[in-house]
């Protein structure tokens, strides 16, 4: 269950590594292919966002790294170890909070419920759980249940959730697709605030092209399907980010320009290589 | 919900008030005309008494049954019948509907011989009963067992089948164990299934616990209609088909509150959410 980082310089090492990955889905009598080749790396402590077109395999990708599914071949590995079921160290924020919190418990039991199951000791755990809804500003809130919330709380219980379970790497599978335009602004400001406070690695699928930019410190374009990495974007937007400023910079536009040409080229089905 | 429009209060103010009575009232009201009809049909000779006496005579012969021992003690027999029934099939039903609904080859191979077995009425396992156990309370109880048995399995089936894949996914990231699984994701999903079940089990249950008792003879208050049937005691046998009736009521009654209680955060009962 503990997770050891291997022997050699694990700082230089990728924290996740996903190599070759591709996925076939069978169906009767022919297979739909949705994600062809995929490689790329996340090093610890990293932000990465991905972007591509609706339909690009972006939650294929997310639920293969996620060990929920079982590639067709190459591999995910994660801290050294190939990926085939969810690993430990790992949380995953699905887009459909309302549907992955589970209504029967209390906002507080919600956040509790994967502590117990990594058997954290009582005192520990209440701090913990404190902590994380102190963090998404859901202090006040332990004892209502997540249905008594509004889209945007929830979201961000279930950010506690996973930040309370102390994962190495956080993924985050179009967290905020479902959610207003405020309080997507605040929820992105608050997966920055929490990733530089606690130095987690983030996995963010977005299909937003302003939200990758902004919040990454490097974008994956994916292409359209079958899908492939078409370009890995470095962000070199300074590192205090603020929706005013950092939107309004000429460095954003150009980058979110870049970005937004990838993603028109791939709905348009261009390929690296073929 | 009967809230009233606030446009139609206002309007009520000013002229007119036409608000329709609260739904207690008018369910009361119907009562009364039952009974109402109940007492004036054979009274007016619009029936023979000897078939239907007048309802006052049922309520009396009602009150005379109440101060007997043998009354009180079919209706234990009567209740606790119903009641380990439907304990054992609620039981059964749970457990091998959280097994075979959890497990998709069980629930492939066994869904054929359920659909089966299910529609098979409890009524024609009798003579079978009979062989087995004569006319013991035990012979009534495989029909009750039987009978809500399938009630509430099948219940769980679709409510193991309801589980939301988000949730699943949730739970499998997070690495619940299964038992974890079964036990604060599956069993909350599947709980709203499990109590509709129950209600309509314990229905169920107790129509075959009088079926027993009367085709049967084993003791209770089936018995004990067919006796005062027998004996031509037609007032008392109607005051224990009200019994009977009553009883009915209550135990329906129960299990809405028992559903309320455990459901107060489902969609269904809660009513303040946020959407």
């Amino acid at each position: 269950m503990t997770i050891e980082s291997p022997g050699g310089p694990s700082a230089a090492t990728a924290l996740l590594d996903v190599q070759r990955l591709r996925k076939v889905y069978e169906g009767k009598g022919r297979g739909v292919e949705a994600v062809r080749d995929l490689t790329f790396t996340v090093g610890a402590g990293e932000l990465v966002c991905i972007v591509g077109p609706s339909g690009a395999g972006k939650t294929t990708l997310l639920r293969c790294v996620a060990g929920l599914l079982n590639s067709t071949s190459g591999k995910v590995v994660l801290e050294g170890r190939t990926v085939t079921g969810p690993p430990p160290g790992m949380a995953v924020v699905f887009q459909e909070y309302g549907r992955s919190l589970f209504p029967w418990m209390t906002v507080r039991q919600n956040v509790e419920r994967p502590l117990k199951e990594k058997r954290v000791p009582k005192a520990e755990r209440q701090r913990l759980v404190a902590e994380a809804l102190d963090a998404v500003g859901l202090a006040g809130s332990h004892d209502a249940h997540p249905w008594q919330l509004s889209g945007g709380m929830q979201q961000r219980v279930a950010i506690a959730r996973a930040v309370a379970y102390e994962p190495h790497i956080l993924l985050m599978d179009e967290p905020f697709a479902a959610v207003d335009a405020q309080t997507r602004a605040d929820l992105e400001d608050l997966v920055r605030a929490l990733w530089k406070r606690l130095g987690v690695t983030v996995l963010f699928v977005t299909h937003d092209i302003d939200e990758s930019v902004y919040l990454g410190q490097r974008v994956i374009v994916l292409s359209n399907s079958p899908t492939v990495v078409l370009e890995e974007v470095p962000i070199d937007l300074p590192d205090e980010r603020d929706q005013l400023t950092t939107r309004s910079a000429a460095r954003f536009t150009e980058l979110r320009g870049h970005v937004y040409r990838l993603v028109q080229r791939a709905k348009d089905g261009h390929r690296p290589q073929d | 919900m009967t809230a009233v429009p606030a446009h139609a209060a206002e309007r009520g103010r000013g002229g007119r008030r036409h608000r329709p009575p609260p739904a207690w009232a008018l369910g009361l009201a119907g009562l009364l005309c039952l009974t109402a009809v109940l007492e004036l049909a054979p009274r007016a000779g619009l029936v023979r008494e000897r078939f239907l006496p007048p309802f006052s005579e049922m309520v009396s012969a009602l009150a005379d049954q109440a101060g007997t021992g043998a009354f009180w003690h079919a209706l234990l027999e009567t209740l606790r019948g119903w009641a380990i029934g439907l304990a054992i099939a609620t039981a059964a039903g749970i457990v091998l509907g959280i097994v075979i609904g959890g497990v998709p080859l069980l629930r492939a191979a066994l869904s054929s011989t359920i659909e089966f077995l299910r529609p098979i009425p409890s009524v024609a396992l009798i003579p079978l009963a009979v062989l087995l156990y004569g006319t013991e309370m035990r012979s009534t109880l495989l029909l009750v067992v039987y009978a809500s048995f399938w009630q509430v399995l099948v219940q769980v089936l679709y409510g193991v089948q309801d589980v939301d894949p988000v949730a699943r996914e949730t739970a499998r990231s997070y690495r619940f164990r299964p038992l974890t699984q079964v036990r604060t994701v599956l069993w909350p999903t599947a709980l709203p299934y499990v109590l509709t079940g129950f209600r309509l089990g314990a229905a169920v249950a107790l129509i075959l616990e009088i079926t027993g008792e009367l085709v049967i003879g084993s003791p209770g208050l089936g018995k004990q209609i067919a006796v005062t049937q027998t004996s031509g005691a037609v007032a008392s046998m109607y005051a224990l088909v009200i019994v009977v009736g009553l009883i009915g009521v209550a135990v329906n009654a129960a299990a809405r509150a028992a559903e309320r209680q455990v459901l107060r955060w489902h969609p269904s009962v809660r009513g303040e959410a946020v959407s």
